[in-house]
């Protein structure tokens, strides 16, 4: 079990280019289809927390999805294996690949990559969005805070907390009715 | 000396960022340039195109990075650590408590709240990053049809990001 947490995240980490939401694919094709150690709804709440706290997201998720499973010995299997690749891709680059780092082919390549992760980070919403069942109230909050972090630029901590505060004051509003 | 201050920058790194990847970039840049003199600012934005280049969290190859221009393999390891400890500490102490909470109403609802917002975070992420990626029409065609195998075809994301790669090198 331990040996396929840190493979799942090993994986997750070697391939993984430009940081960020660009891991979200791969952990979901991990975590949520082949293993089935989370739900699409526990996925989204983790990544919720990967968000409020500090950190990068990927290491945040993981450490989640590793205490989920095995508690803390899990929580340590799993970063290892999110980091583990980025450190020895990164000392082979400092120790015997800098010289490479202006050659035109990987450049060309590059042009190629980053339509592909934006074009994965738009599966994920995809898959994500059709499994949730999503209401008509749900659509109008996605929408709004699209135009908050992407339009106006509002941390996304604070869109987080004010949903979370508001959704906590609107079911308490209705029980007490 | 050298090496407690690489830890503890990168401790602080490491704590007080939040959303991770490029919301560290100004925080390592102050840390790193600023007030140790690691780095020049040419030699800095050199290792920023190598390390977004390479696979892996933005964070973590910036801290492998630097970590072994200050001090060699040592650096290196004692930089990532650095940078990834706040995460792990924090992360684990949630959990605990959310797992004792979990029947909680409260947790339920904020949650509920919660889901959409993250939606739609991720398709600002996507904004973002296709705002970088889809330059001419060329790209917009390589991030479509890959749009297209990825979702309807089961293309494993592994296999796409390889093809994607070699699809540059021919077309550009």
């Amino acid at each position: 079990m331990y040996f396929e947490m840190f493979k799942a995240f090993f994986k997750v980490g070697a391939f993984t280019i430009g940081g960020g939401y660009a891991m979200l694919p791969f952990i979901q094709d991990e975590v949520v289809e082949k293993h089935q150690w989370l739900t699409t709804e526990e996925f989204l709440d983790v990544l919720a927390i990967a968000e409020v706290t500090p950190g990068p997201v990927a290491v945040n998720t993981s450490t989640y999805v590793g205490y989920k499973l095995k508690g803390v010995k899990g929580a340590i299997v799993c970063t290892l294996g999110t980091i583990l690749p980025s450190f020895l891709i990164i000392l082979l680059i400092v120790t015997s690949l800098w010289k490479y780092r202006n050659n035109p082919v990987i450049d060309k390549a590059f042009l190629g990559i980053r339509p592909a992760v934006a074009a994965l980070i738009f599966t994920a919403v995809y898959k994500l969005a059709r499994k949730m069942d999503i209401s008509k109230y749900m659509l109008v909050i996605s929408v709004l805070t699209v135009l908050a972090v992407a339009f106006i630029d509002i941390s996304p901590i604070v869109v987080i907390l004010v949903s979370a505060f508001g959704a906590i004051g609107y079911y308490k509003f209705k029980e007490n009715k | 000396m050298e090496l407690l201050n690489l830890f503890l920058s990168f401790l602080k790194i490491g704590a007080f960022t939040f959303g991770g990847g490029y919301a560290m970039i100004p925080l390592i840049e102050k840390e790193v340039i600023e007030v140790h003199g690691w780095l020049t600012a040419k030699e800095f934005i050199d290792i920023l195109a190598v390390v977004e280049m390479t696979p892996g969290p933005v964070a973590i190859n910036s801290a492998t990075f630097l970590g072994y221009k200050v001090g060699g393999v040592l650096g290196s390891i004692l930089a990532t650590t650095a940078v990834v400890l706040p995460s792990v500490i924090i992360i684990i102490l949630i959990a605990h408590f959310l797992s004792k909470f979990k029947n909680s109403p409260y947790v339920d609802w904020a949650f509920k709240g919660i889901r959409p917002v993250v939606l739609g975070l991720i398709v600002s992420a996507s904004i973002s990053v296709a705002k970088n990626a889809f330059i001419d029409f060329k790209s917009v065609i390589i991030g479509g049809v890959l749009f297209y195998l990825i979702s309807f075809k089961k293309l494993h994301p592994i296999l796409a990001i390889i093809l994607a790669g070699a699809a540059g090198v021919l077309v550009y």
